[in-house]
Protein backbone atom coordinates (compact mmCIF):
# COMPACT_ATOMS: atom_id res chain seq x y z
CA UNK A 1 0.00 0.00 0.00
CA UNK A 2 1.49 3.27 -1.29
CA UNK A 3 0.37 6.71 0.33
CA UNK A 4 -1.43 9.15 -1.30
CA UNK A 5 -0.40 12.11 -3.09
CA UNK A 6 -1.81 15.51 -0.50
CA UNK A 7 -4.39 17.43 -1.83
CA UNK A 8 -3.48 20.67 -2.81
CA UNK A 9 -5.92 23.86 -2.82
CA UNK A 10 -7.16 24.77 -6.29
CA UNK A 11 -6.12 28.54 -5.38
CA UNK A 12 -7.72 31.68 -6.82
CA UNK A 13 -6.83 30.58 -10.95
CA UNK A 14 -8.61 27.70 -11.86
CA UNK A 15 -11.04 28.85 -14.19
CA UNK A 16 -9.43 29.21 -17.47
CA UNK A 17 -8.63 25.49 -16.78
CA UNK A 18 -11.27 23.66 -14.94
CA UNK A 19 -14.98 26.36 -15.95
CA UNK A 20 -13.52 27.91 -18.78
CA UNK A 21 -16.71 29.04 -20.04
CA UNK A 22 -14.65 33.03 -20.42
CA UNK A 23 -11.58 31.60 -21.60
CA UNK A 24 -10.38 29.66 -24.86
CA UNK A 25 -10.50 26.04 -23.85
CA UNK A 26 -13.01 23.96 -24.65
CA UNK A 27 -15.86 22.62 -21.68
CA UNK A 28 -15.81 19.49 -20.72
CA UNK A 29 -18.23 19.86 -17.63
CA UNK A 30 -21.40 22.41 -17.12
CA UNK A 31 -23.78 23.46 -14.55
CA UNK A 32 -26.16 21.45 -16.74
CA UNK A 33 -26.13 17.94 -16.35
CA UNK A 34 -29.31 17.57 -18.73
CA UNK A 35 -29.06 15.75 -22.11
CA UNK A 36 -31.51 15.39 -24.63
CA UNK A 37 -33.95 12.60 -23.51
CA UNK A 38 -33.05 12.24 -20.19
CA UNK A 39 -35.85 10.66 -17.66
CA UNK A 40 -36.70 12.33 -14.82
CA UNK A 41 -37.97 15.32 -13.37
CA UNK A 42 -35.77 18.73 -14.41
CA UNK A 43 -34.81 20.69 -11.25
CA UNK A 44 -32.65 23.72 -11.16
CA UNK A 45 -30.28 23.90 -7.71
CA UNK A 46 -29.42 27.26 -6.62
CA UNK A 47 -27.48 28.86 -3.52
CA UNK A 48 -24.60 31.02 -2.23
CA UNK A 49 -21.52 29.83 -0.38
CA UNK A 50 -20.43 32.04 2.66
CA UNK A 51 -17.24 32.65 4.72
CA UNK A 52 -17.05 32.98 7.82
CA UNK A 53 -17.69 36.29 7.30
CA UNK A 54 -20.87 35.88 6.36
CA UNK A 55 -19.41 37.26 2.69
CA UNK A 56 -20.13 35.18 -0.65
CA UNK A 57 -16.74 33.62 -2.13
CA UNK A 58 -16.34 34.44 -5.27
CA UNK A 59 -13.66 31.96 -6.53
CA UNK A 60 -15.25 28.43 -5.09
CA UNK A 61 -16.09 25.87 -7.55
CA UNK A 62 -18.56 23.34 -6.69
CA UNK A 63 -19.17 19.80 -8.23
CA UNK A 64 -21.95 17.76 -7.61
CA UNK A 65 -22.67 13.65 -8.42
CA UNK A 66 -25.41 11.88 -8.75
CA UNK A 67 -27.92 8.97 -9.60
CA UNK A 68 -30.12 9.32 -12.50
CA UNK A 69 -33.34 9.91 -11.86
CA UNK A 70 -34.27 5.38 -11.70
CA UNK A 71 -31.09 5.56 -9.05
CA UNK A 72 -28.63 4.05 -11.43
CA UNK A 73 -25.07 5.86 -12.24
CA UNK A 74 -23.52 6.53 -14.97
CA UNK A 75 -20.67 2.94 -16.20
CA UNK A 76 -18.85 3.58 -12.27
CA UNK A 77 -17.02 1.04 -11.54
CA UNK A 78 -19.05 -0.68 -8.75
CA UNK A 79 -22.60 0.31 -10.43
CA UNK A 80 -24.42 -2.34 -12.74
CA UNK A 81 -27.50 -0.27 -13.38
CA UNK A 82 -26.46 2.04 -15.95
CA UNK A 83 -27.86 5.35 -16.25
CA UNK A 84 -30.05 6.25 -18.97
CA UNK A 85 -29.83 7.98 -22.34
CA UNK A 86 -26.31 9.09 -21.99
CA UNK A 87 -26.78 11.44 -18.36
CA UNK A 88 -23.45 11.83 -16.68
CA UNK A 89 -24.63 13.07 -13.19
CA UNK A 90 -21.58 15.08 -12.72
CA UNK A 91 -21.36 18.77 -13.11
CA UNK A 92 -19.38 21.69 -11.85
CA UNK A 93 -19.94 25.46 -11.16
CA UNK A 94 -17.71 28.17 -10.90
CA UNK A 95 -19.47 30.52 -8.29
CA UNK A 96 -20.15 34.34 -9.33
CA UNK A 97 -19.18 37.45 -7.36
CA UNK A 98 -21.51 37.58 -5.04
CA UNK A 99 -20.81 33.75 -4.42
CA UNK A 100 -23.72 32.06 -6.10
CA UNK A 101 -23.62 28.43 -8.01
CA UNK A 102 -26.33 27.11 -9.88
CA UNK A 103 -27.27 23.87 -11.89
CA UNK A 104 -29.59 22.44 -13.95
CA UNK A 105 -30.22 18.36 -13.45
CA UNK A 106 -32.69 15.94 -12.78
CA UNK A 107 -34.36 14.80 -9.59
CA UNK A 108 -31.86 11.58 -8.29
CA UNK A 109 -33.74 8.54 -7.56
CA UNK A 110 -33.09 6.40 -4.56
CA UNK A 111 -29.58 4.65 -4.22
CA UNK A 112 -29.21 1.56 -1.45
CA UNK A 113 -27.27 2.62 1.81
CA UNK A 114 -24.78 0.77 3.69
CA UNK A 115 -27.01 -1.74 5.15
CA UNK A 116 -29.45 -2.30 1.67
CA UNK A 117 -32.11 0.17 2.36
CA UNK A 118 -33.13 2.73 -0.09
CA UNK A 119 -31.33 6.41 0.60
CA UNK A 120 -33.39 9.35 0.20
CA UNK A 121 -32.57 11.02 -3.26
CA UNK A 122 -29.31 13.00 -2.80
CA UNK A 123 -26.73 14.53 -4.51
CA UNK A 124 -23.18 14.68 -2.99
CA UNK A 125 -21.53 17.43 -3.38
CA UNK A 126 -17.78 18.95 -2.81
CA UNK A 127 -16.25 22.32 -2.85
CA UNK A 128 -13.00 23.38 -3.77
CA UNK A 129 -11.52 27.13 -3.28
CA UNK A 130 -8.36 29.64 -2.42
CA UNK A 131 -8.55 29.05 1.61
CA UNK A 132 -9.05 25.36 1.38
CA UNK A 133 -6.30 23.15 0.98
CA UNK A 134 -8.49 19.84 0.92
CA UNK A 135 -11.82 20.28 -0.61
CA UNK A 136 -14.96 19.90 1.39
CA UNK A 137 -18.07 16.87 1.29
CA UNK A 138 -21.13 17.23 1.55
CA UNK A 139 -24.54 16.20 0.22
CA UNK A 140 -28.01 17.88 -0.74
CA UNK A 141 -31.60 16.43 -0.28
CA UNK A 142 -34.28 18.40 -1.14
CA UNK A 143 -37.26 19.52 1.29
CA UNK A 144 -40.36 17.56 -0.49
CA UNK A 145 -38.90 13.75 -0.07
CA UNK A 146 -40.59 12.06 2.50
CA UNK A 147 -37.89 9.40 2.92
CA UNK A 148 -36.05 11.88 4.06
CA UNK A 149 -37.16 10.64 7.49
CA UNK A 150 -35.65 7.28 7.39
CA UNK A 151 -32.51 8.28 5.32
CA UNK A 152 -29.39 6.40 6.80
CA UNK A 153 -26.79 9.30 6.18
CA UNK A 154 -28.85 12.07 7.29
CA UNK A 155 -29.69 10.22 10.31
CA UNK A 156 -26.62 10.63 11.44
CA UNK A 157 -26.51 13.81 11.44
CA UNK A 158 -27.73 16.07 14.69
CA UNK A 159 -31.66 16.91 13.97
CA UNK A 160 -30.70 20.76 14.65
CA UNK A 161 -28.05 21.14 11.67
CA UNK A 162 -29.95 18.81 9.34
CA UNK A 163 -31.63 21.66 7.45
CA UNK A 164 -28.31 22.90 6.22
CA UNK A 165 -28.15 19.89 4.02
CA UNK A 166 -31.61 20.00 2.79
CA UNK A 167 -32.63 22.36 -0.35
CA UNK A 168 -35.22 24.39 0.14
CA UNK A 169 -38.64 23.99 -2.89
CA UNK A 170 -38.74 27.46 -4.11
CA UNK A 171 -42.17 28.24 -6.00
CA UNK A 172 -41.62 29.86 -9.19
CA UNK A 173 -41.28 28.91 -12.63
CA UNK A 174 -40.53 24.69 -13.17
CA UNK A 175 -39.41 23.11 -10.16
CA UNK A 176 -36.35 24.80 -8.33
CA UNK A 177 -34.58 24.09 -4.93
CA UNK A 178 -32.05 26.50 -2.75
CA UNK A 179 -29.63 26.15 -0.72
CA UNK A 180 -26.73 28.09 0.63
CA UNK A 181 -23.17 26.33 1.63
CA UNK A 182 -22.21 28.17 4.85
CA UNK A 183 -18.47 27.50 5.71
CA UNK A 184 -18.34 28.71 9.10
CA UNK A 185 -21.43 30.06 11.23
CA UNK A 186 -24.16 29.25 13.27
CA UNK A 187 -25.68 27.88 10.66
CA UNK A 188 -22.79 25.93 9.37
CA UNK A 189 -23.36 23.75 6.64
CA UNK A 190 -22.86 19.73 7.73
CA UNK A 191 -19.70 18.69 6.41
CA UNK A 192 -18.37 15.04 5.95
CA UNK A 193 -15.41 13.02 6.21
CA UNK A 194 -15.56 9.88 4.10
CA UNK B 1 -16.00 -5.01 0.01
CA UNK B 2 -13.42 -2.97 1.42
CA UNK B 3 -12.66 -0.83 -1.88
CA UNK B 4 -11.57 2.44 0.51
CA UNK B 5 -9.30 1.75 2.88
CA UNK B 6 -9.97 3.54 6.60
CA UNK B 7 -9.77 6.92 6.40
CA UNK B 8 -6.17 6.88 8.30
CA UNK B 9 -4.99 7.06 4.56
CA UNK B 10 -6.00 9.98 3.77
CA UNK B 11 -5.56 11.84 7.38
CA UNK B 12 -1.59 11.02 7.69
CA UNK B 13 -1.63 12.56 3.08
CA UNK B 14 -3.60 15.67 3.60
CA UNK B 15 -3.31 18.85 5.05
CA UNK B 16 -5.60 19.98 7.42
CA UNK B 17 -8.59 22.40 7.14
CA UNK B 18 -7.46 25.03 9.69
CA UNK B 19 -4.17 25.55 8.71
CA UNK B 20 -2.57 28.85 10.19
CA UNK B 21 0.31 29.63 8.39
CA UNK B 22 -1.80 29.57 5.35
CA UNK B 23 -4.30 32.90 6.43
CA UNK B 24 -7.10 32.21 3.91
CA UNK B 25 -8.22 28.95 5.61
CA UNK B 26 -9.20 31.62 8.75
CA UNK B 27 -12.49 32.11 7.19
CA UNK B 28 -12.73 28.96 4.47
CA UNK B 29 -12.42 26.02 7.25
CA UNK B 30 -15.11 24.21 9.21
CA UNK B 31 -15.39 24.47 12.75
CA UNK B 32 -17.96 22.48 13.74
CA UNK B 33 -17.31 18.80 14.20
CA UNK B 34 -17.21 16.64 10.89
CA UNK B 35 -19.69 13.81 10.21
CA UNK B 36 -18.03 10.03 8.98
CA UNK B 37 -19.69 8.73 6.24
CA UNK B 38 -20.48 5.40 5.42
CA UNK B 39 -19.51 4.81 2.10
CA UNK B 40 -22.46 3.90 -0.29
CA UNK B 41 -23.07 3.37 -3.92
CA UNK B 42 -23.22 7.35 -4.71
CA UNK B 43 -19.91 7.54 -3.06
CA UNK B 44 -17.66 4.50 -4.58
CA UNK B 45 -19.00 5.24 -8.21
CA UNK B 46 -17.99 8.46 -9.66
CA UNK B 47 -17.49 10.36 -12.94
CA UNK B 48 -15.68 8.31 -16.14
CA UNK B 49 -14.22 10.93 -18.58
CA UNK B 50 -11.57 9.48 -21.01
CA UNK B 51 -9.91 10.18 -24.45
CA UNK B 52 -13.26 11.24 -26.04
CA UNK B 53 -13.68 14.91 -23.93
CA UNK B 54 -9.28 15.68 -25.30
CA UNK B 55 -8.59 17.57 -28.51
CA UNK B 56 -5.33 17.57 -30.23
CA UNK B 57 -3.35 20.25 -28.92
CA UNK B 58 -4.54 19.86 -25.00
CA UNK B 59 -1.41 17.65 -24.24
CA UNK B 60 1.17 19.85 -25.64
CA UNK B 61 0.38 23.48 -23.69
CA UNK B 62 3.60 24.51 -26.05
CA UNK B 63 1.76 24.40 -29.26
CA UNK B 64 -1.62 26.18 -28.69
CA UNK B 65 -1.25 29.45 -30.22
CA UNK B 66 0.72 30.68 -33.03
CA UNK B 67 4.30 30.91 -31.88
CA UNK B 68 6.38 29.24 -29.15
CA UNK B 69 5.93 29.95 -25.71
CA UNK B 70 8.82 31.83 -24.04
CA UNK B 71 10.90 29.67 -21.27
CA UNK B 72 12.28 26.29 -20.74
CA UNK B 73 10.38 23.53 -22.54
CA UNK B 74 9.90 20.71 -20.01
CA UNK B 75 7.75 17.07 -20.49
CA UNK B 76 6.07 15.98 -17.44
CA UNK B 77 5.18 12.31 -17.32
CA UNK B 78 3.85 9.68 -15.05
CA UNK B 79 1.46 7.11 -13.19
CA UNK B 80 -1.32 7.16 -11.73
CA UNK B 81 -2.03 4.53 -9.25
CA UNK B 82 -4.08 3.20 -6.80
CA UNK B 83 -3.12 2.97 -3.00
CA UNK B 84 -2.45 -1.34 -3.75
CA UNK B 85 -0.19 0.38 -6.49
CA UNK B 86 -2.31 -0.88 -9.45
CA UNK B 87 -2.70 1.73 -12.49
CA UNK B 88 -5.42 3.58 -13.03
CA UNK B 89 -6.32 3.94 -16.59
CA UNK B 90 -8.16 5.91 -18.56
CA UNK B 91 -8.69 8.90 -16.17
CA UNK B 92 -8.91 12.49 -16.98
CA UNK B 93 -5.73 14.80 -15.53
CA UNK B 94 -6.87 18.80 -15.42
CA UNK B 95 -3.38 20.56 -15.67
CA UNK B 96 -3.10 24.35 -15.16
CA UNK B 97 0.08 27.04 -14.62
CA UNK B 98 1.81 29.98 -14.43
CA UNK B 99 3.61 30.74 -17.84
CA UNK B 100 7.37 30.71 -17.80
CA UNK B 101 7.47 34.62 -15.50
CA UNK B 102 5.07 33.01 -13.28
CA UNK B 103 1.59 35.03 -14.35
CA UNK B 104 -1.57 33.30 -15.08
CA UNK B 105 -3.80 34.28 -17.54
CA UNK B 106 -6.73 34.23 -15.25
CA UNK B 107 -8.44 37.55 -15.26
CA UNK B 108 -7.33 38.45 -11.42
CA UNK B 109 -4.13 37.84 -11.44
CA UNK B 110 -2.27 41.29 -11.32
CA UNK B 111 1.16 40.42 -10.83
CA UNK B 112 3.41 42.75 -12.96
CA UNK B 113 4.90 40.18 -14.52
CA UNK B 114 4.39 40.11 -18.74
CA UNK B 115 1.83 37.46 -20.25
CA UNK B 116 3.07 35.47 -22.82
CA UNK B 117 0.36 35.51 -26.45
CA UNK B 118 1.58 32.10 -26.98
CA UNK B 119 0.78 30.69 -24.05
CA UNK B 120 -2.49 29.65 -21.98
CA UNK B 121 -1.31 27.20 -19.55
CA UNK B 122 -4.73 24.79 -19.54
CA UNK B 123 -4.56 21.32 -21.10
CA UNK B 124 -5.70 18.16 -20.40
CA UNK B 125 -4.56 14.38 -20.46
CA UNK B 126 -6.03 10.78 -20.11
CA UNK B 127 -4.10 8.12 -18.67
CA UNK B 128 -3.62 4.85 -21.32
CA UNK B 129 -4.04 1.45 -19.86
CA UNK B 130 -1.46 1.58 -17.87
CA UNK B 131 -1.93 4.34 -16.04
CA UNK B 132 0.48 6.24 -17.63
CA UNK B 133 -0.04 10.10 -19.02
CA UNK B 134 2.60 12.46 -20.21
CA UNK B 135 2.43 16.30 -21.39
CA UNK B 136 4.69 19.12 -22.78
CA UNK B 137 4.60 22.31 -21.33
CA UNK B 138 6.95 25.53 -20.35
CA UNK B 139 8.50 25.71 -16.73
CA UNK B 140 6.58 27.78 -14.39
CA UNK B 141 7.77 30.52 -12.77
CA UNK B 142 7.54 31.39 -9.13
CA UNK B 143 5.28 34.39 -8.32
CA UNK B 144 4.36 36.50 -5.27
CA UNK B 145 1.13 36.73 -3.21
CA UNK B 146 -0.08 38.45 -0.17
CA UNK B 147 0.25 35.74 2.62
CA UNK B 148 2.72 37.18 4.60
CA UNK B 149 5.82 39.87 4.11
CA UNK B 150 7.46 38.85 0.73
CA UNK B 151 5.93 35.80 0.03
CA UNK B 152 6.50 33.78 -2.94
CA UNK B 153 5.07 30.50 -3.85
CA UNK B 154 7.25 27.65 -5.55
CA UNK B 155 7.09 26.69 -9.00
CA UNK B 156 4.35 24.46 -9.58
CA UNK B 157 1.58 23.15 -11.69
CA UNK B 158 -1.51 22.32 -10.61
CA UNK B 159 -4.01 18.87 -11.52
CA UNK B 160 -6.94 17.53 -10.93
CA UNK B 161 -7.79 14.12 -10.84
CA UNK B 162 -10.93 12.06 -10.77
CA UNK B 163 -10.04 8.28 -10.18
CA UNK B 164 -12.33 5.15 -9.68
CA UNK B 165 -14.77 6.81 -7.58
CA UNK B 166 -15.92 10.06 -5.91
CA UNK B 167 -13.51 9.97 -3.31
CA UNK B 168 -10.40 9.54 -5.07
CA UNK B 169 -11.04 13.10 -6.03
CA UNK B 170 -7.72 15.02 -6.11
CA UNK B 171 -6.50 17.86 -7.03
CA UNK B 172 -3.24 19.11 -6.18
CA UNK B 173 0.05 20.54 -6.87
CA UNK B 174 3.27 19.73 -8.74
CA UNK B 175 6.27 21.16 -7.52
CA UNK B 176 9.56 21.13 -8.91
CA UNK B 177 13.09 18.88 -7.39
CA UNK B 178 15.63 21.61 -5.53
CA UNK B 179 13.35 24.62 -5.36
CA UNK B 180 14.92 27.26 -2.45
CA UNK B 181 11.38 28.18 -1.94
CA UNK B 182 10.03 25.14 -0.54
CA UNK B 183 11.00 26.20 3.32
CA UNK B 184 8.77 29.17 3.07
CA UNK B 185 5.54 28.53 1.77
CA UNK B 186 2.62 27.29 3.69
CA UNK B 187 0.31 25.58 1.10
CA UNK B 188 3.41 22.82 0.61
CA UNK B 189 4.46 22.90 3.94
CA UNK B 190 1.01 22.67 5.89
CA UNK B 191 1.16 18.86 4.46
CA UNK B 192 1.99 16.22 6.97
CA UNK B 193 5.68 16.37 6.78
CA UNK B 194 5.98 12.50 5.68
CA UNK B 195 3.95 13.37 2.62
CA UNK B 196 5.39 16.45 1.55
CA UNK B 197 8.10 14.42 -1.09
CA UNK B 198 5.06 13.01 -2.38
CA UNK B 199 4.47 16.41 -3.98
CA UNK B 200 8.11 16.66 -5.74
CA UNK B 201 8.70 15.96 -9.46
CA UNK B 202 12.17 14.74 -10.28
CA UNK B 203 14.42 15.42 -13.05
CA UNK B 204 14.59 12.73 -14.84
CA UNK B 205 17.08 12.09 -17.78
CA UNK B 206 15.50 9.20 -19.67
CA UNK B 207 12.44 11.53 -20.00
CA UNK B 208 14.36 14.23 -21.37
CA UNK B 209 14.53 14.48 -25.03
CA UNK B 210 17.74 15.48 -26.71
CA UNK B 211 17.90 19.07 -27.98
CA UNK B 212 14.31 19.48 -27.02
CA UNK B 213 13.00 19.62 -23.46
CA UNK B 214 13.93 18.74 -19.59
CA UNK B 215 11.93 15.68 -18.58
CA UNK B 216 10.52 15.58 -15.08
CA UNK B 217 8.33 12.14 -13.67
CA UNK B 218 5.59 12.55 -11.56
CA UNK B 219 3.46 9.66 -10.14
CA UNK B 220 0.03 10.75 -8.58
CA UNK B 221 -1.12 7.53 -5.86
CA UNK B 222 -5.05 8.21 -5.88
CA UNK B 223 -7.26 7.11 -2.44
CA UNK B 224 -8.67 3.95 -2.98
CA UNK B 225 -8.38 0.35 -4.55
CA UNK B 226 -9.60 -0.47 -8.04
CA UNK B 227 -12.57 -2.58 -7.85
CA UNK B 228 -13.17 -5.58 -9.69
CA UNK B 229 -16.26 -4.35 -11.98
CA UNK B 230 -19.34 -6.41 -11.20
CA UNK B 231 -20.63 -8.84 -13.93
CA UNK B 232 -24.30 -7.88 -14.37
Amino acid sequence: MSGITPSQTVGPYFAYCLTPSRYPLHEIFSTDLTVPGVEGERITLTGRVFDGNGDGISDAMVEIWQADAKGGFDHGSLSNTKSNSGFKGFGRAETTADGTYSFTTVKPGRVPGPDGKLQAPHLAVTVFSRGMLTHLFTRFYFDDEASNAEDPILNLVPQDRRATIIAKSVKGQGKAYYLDIRIQGGDETVFFEA
Amino acid sequence: MPLIYPKESFTEAHPKYDSPTYKSTGLRHPKKPLIILPHTMTELNGPVYGHEVLQETDNDLTRQHAGEPQGERIIVQGRVLDEDGRPVPNTLIEIWQANAAGRYVHVVDDHPAPLDPNFSGAGRVVTDENGRYRFTSIKPGPYPWRNHHNAWRPAHIHLSLFGHSFLSRLVTQMYFEGDPLFPYDPIFNEVPEQARHRLISKFDLDVTEPEWALGYTFDIVLRGRNATPMES
